[in-house]
């Protein structure tokens, strides 16, 4: 056997071993990330909850960028429209 | 007789089911269609929801079903003869198991990838659904104390199997954390993580642990349960990426090395079988063969914790339709073979009748350290391995199957009870740590009333585990049949295995009923006395949709 073979049957391999692993928790992997998204989203609109946020200037530049995932959020959620009054994503 | 011979038999017929009846099924039957849209297209979320190979599917359908269970359950049923555990385990797999399997993916592919239970409540009726639920609790709990049980008699009678046992987690979590969080490919991990395993057996049999005999009152084997129910609270919080993840995956390349190992050490010693075929001379208390054997061998034959993988993650994955048939019903078979392999290490792994026939003294006291005898003999004949070696290897791989499925089925125990605390409004429930301890508590309340703290017996429970989860396939059976209906098309392939599994498993509690209340066990008594309330009610419910959809299926 070639080297480019090897090393094509080593890819083969890898690529079973990785959908081995990955396939059966895929989705609780990415539930507890999503988990930990959305404490990380309440922290940084927490100051518009009434908590006091004392790095408020710097998660103010972050909210433009969780737009989408905010929107995304409350939908999953089961509101149709954001819940804050300051913070209007649709 | 040679055990190649049932072996050889064994391996023939579960293929001859897999190209011959699977076929029939596939296409009579569920009728399965390559252009139907699976949920994994149809709703691809890259989460739950993703075409994925179906040899990875296979592999993690048959990982995830093939655990302590096929071990520990024709370890017990052998004593009536390795005759009719065969004929149960392989005709089971070829007519029960794989249509209940390959069936319970193809409903749920047919009703977008749900699960089995929440399609219980649309096919059948609410009370079902509700039924469905209140199984799964109990199998959980008695999962738990079961397996919790199962690991401290292999502990105390294989010391040497502990430490390897117990570094299995370390290679887990570092497994974990290289993968997750350092971002390294998984193939290197994968090969040094399995020579590390196989290494530390040396390690174990050098270094072997036995706990004192007794320590504030509790024998050996109590303690250890007490220090596995500590380590699967600690394990069921830990985060699923950490150690489940990384565990199952080790689990799968064991029982792959395992099985093959077992096979091919039968093929290259030749044992002879030295039970006899049919045990005319069973020991005293050794409740009649039916209806219990079909209880005491549940997952090996039929088991319904099946339908819960195969409806809550493997049909979400599937690529094409007509991969169901090779993803459950080889995945099921692959488990019919490890039940097959045990059935031949218990009868074939002893020196002589006399010896067989005192390890198989009493109802109920063989299970993992009977294969580990069994087996190890069998592998030290046929390998270059010692016989302590092969021991000791066996032990971690049944004892890590056991304990991975202890791990999650805590966290899915918490997960229910924290579901409980919404419905019901009750709000300390549904904290996480508070839903752990009430889980561990039952379960652990559980294993010492079923007799773990006297340190033996404690397989007392097993049949009525078995029960249990042979309702659960009855109901997934009864689910399809309804389905099957619906469609007007013949239904007696998926019917027949239900009335006989419910049937069973009635007539078993009733019959463990009688044991139960003789023997004392009052707890396991209130336990069985649930479990047939359950089979009337599953019975009762069955009939009532039959009458029903036939009669909307004849008025239509």
């Amino acid at each position: 056997m070639k080297w480019p073979d090897i090393k094509k049957k080593l890819r083969w391999w890898g690529y079973l071993a990785t959908e081995a692993y990955n396939a059966p928790y895929r989705g609780a992997v990415a539930r507890a990330k999503r988990e930990q998204d959305d404490l990380f989203m309440l922290l940084i609109f927490s100051e518009m909850m009434g908590v006091p946020n004392p790095v408020a200037y710097y998660t103010l530049e972050l909210q433009p960028i969780m737009l989408e995932r905010f929107h995304e959020w409350h939908t999953r959620m089961g509101m149709e429209h954001s819940p804050l009054d300051d913070f209007r994503c649709c | 007789m040679s055990a190649i011979i049932p072996a050889v038999i064994g391996i023939a017929l579960v293929a001859l089911g897999y190209f011959v009846y699977s076929k029939f099924i596939a296409e009579k039957i569920y009728q399965l269609d390559p252009n139907f849209e699976t949920p994994a297209h149809a709703l691809q979320d890259d989460v739950d929801f993703i075409p994925t190979n179906r040899v990875v599917l296979w592999g993690h359908h048959f990982t995830a079903v093939a655990g302590a269970a096929p071990i520990i359950g024709p370890a017990i049923a052998v004593i009536w003869g390795w005759l009719p555990a065969f004929i149960w385990v392989i005709g089971g797999t070829m007519f029960f198991a794989g249509v209940h399997d390959f069936g319970a993916i193809w409903a749920s592919v047919r009703n977008e990838g749900r699960s089995v239970g929440s399609l219980t409540g649309d096919v059948v009726s609410l009370r079902a659904r509700t039924l469905f639920m209140i199984v799964i609790f109990f199998l959980l709990m008695m999962v738990n104390a079961v397996f919790a049980v199962a690991i401290s008699n292999a502990f105390v009678e294989t010391p040497s199997s502990v430490i390897p046992a117990w570094s299995a987690i370390v290679v887990a979590v570092a497994i974990g954390i290289l993968i997750y969080k350092m971002g390294v490919p998984i193939l290197w991990p994968t090969i040094i993580g399995t020579i590390i395993l196989y290494a530390v057996i040396y390690l174990g049999e050098a270094v072997p642990v036995s706990l004192p005999d007794t320590f504030m009152g509790l024998g050996a084997a109590p303690q250890w349960i007490v220090i596995l129910f500590i380590y699967a609270t600690v394990a069921s919080l830990l985060p699923v990426w950490l150690l489940l993840q990384p565990r199952d995956y080790i689990n799968g390349i064991q029982l792959i090395i395992g099985l093959g190992l077992l096979f091919g050490a039968v093929f290259v010693a030749n044992p002879t079988i030295v039970a006899p075929a049919f045990n005319t001379n069973v020991p005293d208390g050794t409740p009649p063969l039916l209806p219990l054997l079909f209880v005491t061998i549940a997952c090996g034959a039929l088991s319904g914790f099946h339908g819960l993988v195969a409806s809550g993650t493997t049909s979400k994955q599937l690529d094409k339709e007509t991969d169901a048939r090779f993803v459950g019903y080889l995945g099921s078979s692959g488990e019919g073979l490890l039940a097959l392999v045990t059935i031949l290490a218990v009868s074939a792994g002893f020196a002589s009748l006399g010896e067989w026939q005192a390890t198989f003294s009493e109802f109920g006291a063989t299970g993992i350290p009977t294969f580990v005898a069994g087996g190890s003999q069998i592998v030290s004949d046929g390998t270059p391995l010692s016989r302590e070696f092969a021991a000791t290897l066996l032990a971690v791989m049944a004892v890590l199957f056991a304990g991975t499925t202890m791990d999650a089925g805590v966290r899915l125990q918490r997960y229910i009870i924290q579901e409980w605390g919404t419905i019901y409004k009750i709000p300390v429930l549904q904290n996480g740590y508070v839903a752990t301890f009430a889980a561990v508590a039952a379960c652990l309340a559980l294993a010492f009333g079923a007799g773990g703290a006297d340190g033996q017996g404690g397989m007392l429970i097993w049949p009525l585990f078995g029960t249990t989860n042979q309702l659960l396939a009855g109901l997934t059976l009864l689910v399809i049949s309804v389905m099957l209906v619906k469609l007007k098309r013949r239904y007696i392939f998926t019917m027949v295995p239900m009335v006989f599994v419910t049937t069973m498993s009635f007539l078993a509690a009733l019959y463990q009923l009688w044991d139960l209340f003789s023997s004392g066990s009052y707890v396991l008594m209130g336990l069985d006395v649930v479990v047939i309330i359950l089979s009337v009610l599953v019975m009762l419910e069955a009939t009532s949709a039959f009458t029903r959809e036939k009669k909307a299926a004849a008025a239509s």
